[in-house]
């Protein structure tokens, strides 16, 4: 960046605020290769600003006399002890400071490859970031890795501070050479930087002084350069999304509100809007926005933890995004294009379920297809590789267990972001690019224009459940040919019936001749006959029921359709006979059809665990 | 939106957060300053109500004012109020003020070790019953998986490195060099038996933005943080034996806040009154790998 430009920067940066009362804090983080200065820059920034706890300075320097070592003012910030026998900084710390304009907080990241993780963690809480090279090594490989991981973790505004410049002698040449090479680099990961700063931190040239050595550089400071990075907007003024944090009810305290509680990602919500709640379809209108020691608003925005109340009941649970009826719908996929970086001590590798966290779902994941793994430090592809090795970054394909709502990075980034959680920890974390077809979309699409036009009845299913003294279900009675299915099915149905359960046996022959009338006997028409028994199904246990349906040997694939269209609390699977044949992931498995009241002694123990039936006086 | 606004609302999310991923999931409440304010904010989050345990370590030598307090806002909040405390080591009469053991045991003692023994269930809990006014053993032994701890990241070097939720194994210990990474609102929430959760809300909150808070709300608080008329106030409250005020006129919330602008505190760290810091090589680290809050 030419010196110009950078004063004009200086001049806008005299226009501050000092009303103490909206006084605005801005978190930066320092990155960049191990050793390069980071620390001492930090160090230098606060001791040079009068911003270190009396004595600090003293006490520390006084340290390094009895242990006979020369002062250095990374020390200052590497407070741990750990880290002063080592000299690096393990994790990021965290330091205050303040300019007349705001509030800093410098959050120091270590450079260190084996620290990676804690580079992210810190930079992950910044809105911009100084990135140090040494003058002296050039951009190395960390230079390039940090710089990659800050366009990943969506940081914009880098400022470059070549470092150590009174150990090449103040040369210009030595840090145009540097500017050129690492503009160049930015270049490709679309990252354009605020400016390049040449600096000593042990000398502190341009650091909070002007250098008088580099009378070449006529451009700003590091400090001058602070208050001209820019505060983040937050995005009230995209497309309304919050994902649900919880549903609460405090009706034990006397509270018959029913809350739904989130965090409101982006874009504005008033009382009286129509929403709908993605994936499932559901539709509603807000009552209130609620609050706690603050008058009620009518209107809220990005930013904001709220609560909403409902005009309509509806089962809605965490993990699903409420939107906006009259506004740009998000995706709706269980399989996704994705960027990702693996920080995990194992690497990522095929058929092993990970945990996929995005916005406040939560689903099972596994890896699908290795598109390309890239290295960070110099963005070359890596030759084909099964897995994803620590700190390697990939274009890959998930498979989610069940479909999930999110935007496209191009869209609402933040609702793109997603972690992948191995062995208890968060071991990567990505963005979404492209939402890819499954072999349940052309349901999900029905189903979700279902939802939306669902006409639903005064009657609440808690009201339902309370009459029945049952929850709605769905058993699927599955088996080769001729082993006992209906059998087990209608005696299944019998002994319920004694219990004056509200149930009802669905042979598949009755919805065949008739709902299936108009595709009978015609090719590939299976998974469409088993939309149709789902929807039908779904009608049913609407009503309140418990629906047994024998089917022959259902796959996998049978039942993931089926709870595309059947909420999949609600499903039990119960394989019959000794060879299972299919794919399917049952509940139960009964070899023996002649005990027929074991079997629906076990089926009904089932019912109790999922909370479907409870006891009741007859039992 | 202002950065008090963003404060709360960050510190909203992670309680909802920690609400929503943890079954047995509790909030120290140590009656000062920090932790009232976390309180508050749990009330933000759920609208009025605390719909988990407040957990208090009492070391029996807290001023007498700070129990007064807590039992008061327990009454009137209708918290549910648990204690507990290391009663063996206070019969024994291992504790500092009984010359039974130095500044650091007794703070291992009567607060790191209660604390442990709390969490576990391994030692007596103490509920409050709020018919009949008093404390009586809880029945419920339950070990905590998900424990709410009021820690600022200004406060001191270890606490600067702390993560919003931060894993401490079966020991209650802390390893600060292998702490998993945190970005994008995802925590850690996922947790293997026998270990737990601290999540800490109030990380990125200074001790001025904690006074400007507790003005804009309205927040009760412990009259020990004022001035009385002699001249001096607490800056942090602990055990009276290891706290000692500071030369101060501030008698009410505006005053404090006017004395933290001027920086007149800005090179005096806020724990300088607690005496087993500085026994602790000038920080807190020792005391907090071990399980320390």
């Amino acid at each position: 960046m030419n010196s110009k430009k950078v004063e004009s920067i200086v001049q806008k940066s005299d226009d501050i605020s000092v009303d103490e009362t909206a006084r605005e804090t801005m978190n930066i983080v320092v990155v960049g290769h191990v050793d390069h200065g980071k620390s001492t820059i930090v160090g230098r920034l606060l001791a040079d600003t009068n911003s270190l706890p009396e004595g600090k300075l003293a006490q520390v320097k006084s340290n390094c006399q009895r242990n006979s070592k020369p002062f250095e003012y990374a020390f200052l910030i590497d407070a741990l002890k750990d880290e002063q026998t080592q000299g690096i900084t393990i994790d990021s710390a965290r330091v205050f400071f303040k300019t007349n304009k705001r509030d800093y907080i410098i959050i120091d990241a270590p450079g260190h490859i084996e620290f990676l993780k804690n580079m992210v963690t810190g930079s992950s809480r910044a809105e911009a970031a100084l990135l140090v090279i040494d003058a002296k090594e050039g951009v190395q490989e960390n230079s390039r890795r940090h710089g990659y991981m800050l366009s990943m973790l969506g940081i914009k505004q880098i400022v470059v501070l070549v470092n150590k410049m009174d150990c090449v002698s103040y040369r210009k040449d030595i840090f145009e050479r540097i500017v050129e090479e690492y503009s160049r680099f930015l270049l490709k990961i679309n990252i354009s930087p605020v400016c390049f700063i040449p600096v000593s931190g042990r000398e502190g040239d341009n650091i909070v002084a002007v250098s008088a050595v580099m009378s070449w550089y006529k451009a700003t400071t590091v400090l001058g350069v602070l208050d001209f990075l820019k505060k983040e907007k937050t995005s009230a003024n995209q497309v309304f999304r919050m994902p649900i944090q919880g549903v609460y009810k405090f009706t034990k305290c006397g509270d018959t509100r029913r809350i739904v509680a989130g965090t409101i990602e982006s874009g504005t919500i008033k009382v009286g809007d129509n929403v709908i709640f993605y994936p499932s379809g559901k539709k509603n209108k807000v009552k209130t926005i609620e609050a706690f020691n603050k008058s009620m608003r009518e209107e809220s925005s990005a930013g904001y933890a709220v609560g909403l109340t409902l005009s309509e009941q509806s089962y809605i649970k965490r993990g699903e995004i409420i939107v906006k009826e009259n506004e740009e719908a998000p995706q709706i996929a269980s399989r996704i294009k994705v960027n990702l970086f693996w920080l995990g001590k194992k690497p990522m590798v095929k058929r092993k379920d990970y945990i996929f966290k995005l916005g406040t779902e939560k689903v099972l994941a596994r890896l699908e297809k290795i598109e390309r793994v890239i290295d960070a430090s110099n963005l070359k592809s890596v030759e084909a590789k099964e897995e994803i090795n620590r700190h390697d970054v990939a274009e890959c394909i998930l498979k989610l267990k069940r479909a999930i709502s999110f935007d496209l990075v191009d869209k609402i980034v933040s609702l793109s972001r997603f972690v992948i959680v191995a062995d208890y920890e968060i071991s990567g974390g990505g963005i979404i690019r492209e939402a890819l077809p499954d072999g349940q979309s052309w349901v999900r699409e029905k189903v979700f224009m279902r939802n939306c036009k669902w006409e639903k009845s005064n009657i609440s299913q808690e009201e339902r459940a309370e009459k029945y003294n049952q929850k709605s279900a769905v058993i699927l009675v599955t088996g080769a040919k001729d082993v006992g299915k209906k059998r087990i099915a209608k005696k299944l149905e019998a002994s319920l019936f004694s219990l004056d359960r509200f149930v009802y046996f669905l042979g598949i022959g009755n919805v065949l001749y008739g709902v299936d009338a108009d595709i009978k006997g015609k090719a590939d028409v299976k998974q469409e006959h088993i939309r149709r028994l789902a929807e039908v199904s779904n009608i049913l246990i609407d009503s309140g029921m418990i629906l047994i349906v024998p089917a022959i040997e259902l796959t996998q694939d049978n039942l993931n359709l089926i709870k595309t269209s059947v909420n999949i609390d609600r499903i039990i699977t119960i394989w019959v006979g000794g060879d299972i044949t299919t794919d399917i992931e049952y509940d139960l498995r009964v070899d023996n059809v002649d005990d027929l009241d074991n079997v629906t002694g076990q089926v009904k123990r089932i019912l109790k665990n999922k909370g479907i039936i409870f006891d009741s006086a007859k039992e | 939106m202002n950065h008090l606004d963003q404060l709360e609302n960050k510190s909203v999310y992670i309680l909802r957060e920690a609400y929503a991923n943890f079954k047995n999931l509790g909030m120290l409440w140590s009656i000062g300053k920090d932790s009232t304010v976390l309180l508050w904010l749990a009330r933000k989050a759920f609208f009025g109500h605390v719909p988990f345990p407040l957990v208090h370590i009492d070391t029996k030598y807290k001023i007498t004012e700070m129990i007064e307090y807590r039992d008061k806002l327990t009454r009137e909040w209708g918290l549910n109020m648990i204690y507990g405390m290391n009663e063996q080591a206070l019969s024994d009469k291992q504790t500092f003020p009984d010359k039974g053991a130095d500044r650091i045991s007794c703070c291992k003692l009567l607060k790191t070790h209660a604390l442990k023994q709390t969490l576990s269930g391994q030692g007596l809990r103490y509920r409050f019953n709020h018919e009949t006014l008093e404390y009586e053993v809880d029945t419920n032994t339950e070990a905590f998986t998900g424990i709410i701890v009021g820690v600022r990241a200004d406060e001191e070097g270890s606490r600067s490195k702390e993560r919003y939720f931060s894993a401490r194994d079966q020991g209650n210990i802390w390893d600060i060099g292998d702490q998993p990474p945190e970005f994008w609102n995802q925590y850690k929430t996922d947790f293997a038996a026998g270990t737990h959760v601290r999540i800490h809300p109030l990380l990125d909150w200074t001790e001025l933005n904690i006074w400007e808070y507790i003005k804009r709300e309205n927040i009760p608080t412990v009259s020990l943080y004022y001035n009385q008329g002699d001249g001096r106030r607490y800056r942090s409250l602990g055990c009276y034996p290891c706290t000692s005020s500071v030369e101060s006129c501030a008698k009410n919330v505006d005053e404090i806040i006017e004395e933290l602008k001027t920086g007149k505190f800005s090179n005096i760290a806020e724990r300088s009154g607690r005496a087993q810091d500085k026994d602790d090589g000038g920080g807190l680290e020792t005391l907090r790998r071990e399980g320390y809050m």
